[in-house]
């Protein structure tokens, strides 16, 4: 919630008066919430001696808007790749000094190659996880709702009337990202994902004001508990997160089961990047915590947590087959071709992106 | 007049001190932060830090300032005109605002009349009843009600067990959860003054009424309510024109679709990260509420003069 965020960030605000009082060593991470097994955490307290304040956010816009506001006490911050350039153009990052990040050499060329037309020569970030957004479903309950045949493999689930209308009493979540549902919807159109035309960010806009009185809430956390739990039986969302809520179910064992798929029509491919504000106070210790982000053995650790991709290629082995052997997570050569990627809008273009996503979710 | 003037008694250096006190502290905390604010909304968006253009540079002095100065412009008023979202967000504000000041006053007159009524030695007591809610934090109290309204929440339970209802109430994520919240939170600011008001009225009056062989119905309705409106009308204020700009409540407890401008406010600073469009509409909220807080200013002015 966006008060939650409020409240944990004037939480570390304290906390950071109170250790730099100390003189402790001190990093202030602020990371996607449920993003990683905080036992890492710990780790590198233990490890390092450097204390790890952590808070968490659940949207780009609340990261960004506190990175353009200047001052954000934060050391190491995580921006998908779109948010990632038109912040760097804004100078809100410094440059990464590579001699104090010797594990630069585990990370995944293929990864840092696309990364790159976010962040030229990935001078100012590495990939944390990578994903795709896709649909995340109640298999029992779409099943009752659609029958068997449900198009469970499209978008037809979410963008087809017919089909949607019918999930609306068991329960529709959508993310509350324009730049993850504008572009999902002009790919269900058949137009550029990544168009910046303002004609076909309207007619995107109309095929998503269309499904809204089926979708119940529009929120990019909250689904990953009400999919476990079985409130809702489909959720727009990212892979991880999905796949962490089919993970709570089967240990809840209470009968809900969750399935993930990238639609066969193409999804959203994204990166999370940590990168370091220009103003952050503890740049040394920021780096120490990258070096040891992209140790292979906590990378690992990271994504058998969270079941996201990550871009080390050395931590590969290391992870466990149902991470590394599920193609929901590192999907298959031949279905990366069919993921797309976009990228940021200037500010004019922005203001009519956000202005239609209000009068998609008010229902205007 | 000179005669006037000599009797006025000339103002000391020390009270002039304490008026400028209070002055001050409007200029430095209102005031300033409103120019700060009016100036953005005369801005650009930009990709810079911070995320809007011009802003000021001391270093560049005079010139830089009046250059600044011609880089603003009032197209994020024109931009607030054209769209409707906006005018629709201050409207539904002011209604639900208005209705619930309507709905906060049905339940606050009984409560404040009741503890105007009850013994003297229980009303303190009961006073600190209305103002124990206090105690805890706003947004406690609020999230409180979260757990109570949801689907799996307590009402829904106790309505399920009694068998009063076969399938939960939807009410969280909807309108009637921010009435809920609204009259909730702002009851005191209303059964306070109307209670003030109401524990001063002469009990002798009811009584000759009711010597006079009038039914209590008609007393309360002639002689109480009429002696309480000062106290109804201060009471209305005080929950009208905060419930205008709020924010936590529609947020937590209303759904997508519930517009309220201190919503549409946010969004438009988190969400879109449009610092200038933001502030141009807190600077049209601020002139709106600008009514109704000069209209409730001349009422308690007009009370002063009376009682003095």
């Amino acid at each position: 919630m966006m008060i939650k965020g409020i409240l944990t960030g004037v939480a570390a605000l304290g906390l950071m008066a109170g250790s730099a009082l100390a003189q402790d060593r001190v990093v202030n991470v602020y990371n996607w919430s449920d993003y990683i097994d905080e036992s890492i955490l710990e780790e590198f307290t233990k490890e390092t001696g450097i204390k790890v304040v952590y808070d968490v956010f659940d949207s780009n816009e609340i990261l960004e808007t506190k990175l353009l506001a200047g001052g954000t006490g934060y050391d190491v911050v995580v921006p998908t790749g779109s948010f990632l350039s038109r912040q760097i153009k804004a100078g809100a990052f410094s440059e990464l000094d590579k001699s104090q990040l010797s594990n630069l050499s585990n990370m995944w060329k293929d990864i840092e190659a696309r990364v790159d037309k976010y962040d030229p020569g990935n001078a100012h970030s590495i990939n944390y996880m990578w994903g795709t957004t896709g649909v995340g479903y109640n298999v029992e309950k779409v099943k009752a709702a659609l029958g068997e045949d449900a198009p469970v493999d499209s978008w037809d689930l979410v963008f087809d009337e017919a089909n949607i209308s019918k999930l609306k009493d068991c329960g529709v979540f959508l993310l509350d990202a324009p730049t993850e549902m504008i572009p999902a919807a002009l790919n269900y159109l058949g137009l550029d994902p990544d168009s910046k035309d303002r004609g076909d960010i309207e007619k995107a806009g109309e095929l998503l004001t269309k499904i809204r009185p089926y979708v119940q809430k529009f929120h990019s956390s909250e689904y990953i508990n009400a999919l476990a739990n079985g409130d809702i039986c489909m959720a727009v969302g990212w892979s991880g997160d999905v796949l962490q809520a089919r993970d709570r179910a089967a240990e809840a064992d209470n009968g809900v089961t969750v399935e993930y798929a990238i639609p066969k029509e193409g999804a959203l491919m994204w990166f999370d990047q940590m990168a370091i504000p220009a103003d952050a106070p503890h740049k040394a210790e920021a780096h120490e915590f990258l070096n040891y982000i992209m140790r292979p053995d906590v990378m690992a650790k990271a994504s058998n947590y969270v079941y996201y991709a990550n871009g080390n290629k050395a931590s590969q082995e290391l992870l466990n087959d149902d991470v590394i052997g599920d193609p929901a997570i590192y999907p298959t050569e031949e279905a990366v071709k069919n993921l797309y990627t976009v990228t940021a809008y200037d500010p004019k273009i922005n203001r009519i992106v956000t202005r239609i996503w209000t009068a998609v979710k008010s229902g205007q | 007049m000179s005669q006037k003037k000599s009797q006025a008694p000339k103002r000391s250096l020390g009270s002039k001190a304490l008026i400028a006190v209070p002055f001050l502290w409007l200029v430095i905390f209102f005031l300033a932060p409103f120019f700060i604010v009016f100036k953005i909304s005369l801005s650009e968006v930009a990709v810079a830090i911070p995320p809007y253009l011009p802003t000021f540079d001391l270093a560049e002095g005079w010139t830089g300032f009046v250059e600044a100065l011609s880089g603003f412009s009032f197209e994020n008023y024109i931009w607030l005109i054209e769209d409707d979202l906006y005018w629709k967000s201050y409207l539904s504000s002011a209604q639900i605002a208005l209705i619930s000041t309507l709905i906060t006053l049905v339940v606050g007159y009984p409560i404040a009349y009741g503890m105007a009524r009850s013994p003297k030695e229980w009303r303190p007591t009961l006073l600190m009843l209305v103002i124990l809610p206090f105690w805890t934090s706003f947004l406690i109290r609020v999230y409180a009600w979260i757990g109570i309204l949801k689907n799996e929440g307590l009402l829904n339970q106790l309505l399920l067990a009694l068998g009063v209802i076969n399938e939960p109430l939807v009410i969280m994520n909807t309108d009637l959860a921010v009435y809920i919240g609204i009259v909730y939170s702002y009851l005191p600011f209303l059964v306070l003054p109307l209670y003030a008001s109401l524990e001063k009225l002469d009990i002798s009056l009811l009584e000759a009424a009711e010597d006079l062989g009038c039914p209590p119905w008609k007393a309360f309705w002639k002689i109480t309510l009429p002696l309480s409106i000062p106290g109804v009308v201060a009471g209305c204020f005080l929950v009208f024109i905060p419930a205008v700009g709020e924010f936590v409540i529609p947020d937590l407890l209303g759904g997508s679709n519930t517009l309220m401008i201190g919503k549409t406010l946010w969004v438009e600073f988190f969400s879109n990260r449009d610092w200038p469009v933001s502030s141009a509409v807190a600077v049209i909220l601020l002139l709106i509420l600008v009514v109704p807080i000069v209209l409730f200013q001349n009422h308690q002015q007009k009370l002063a003069e009376m009682q003095s």
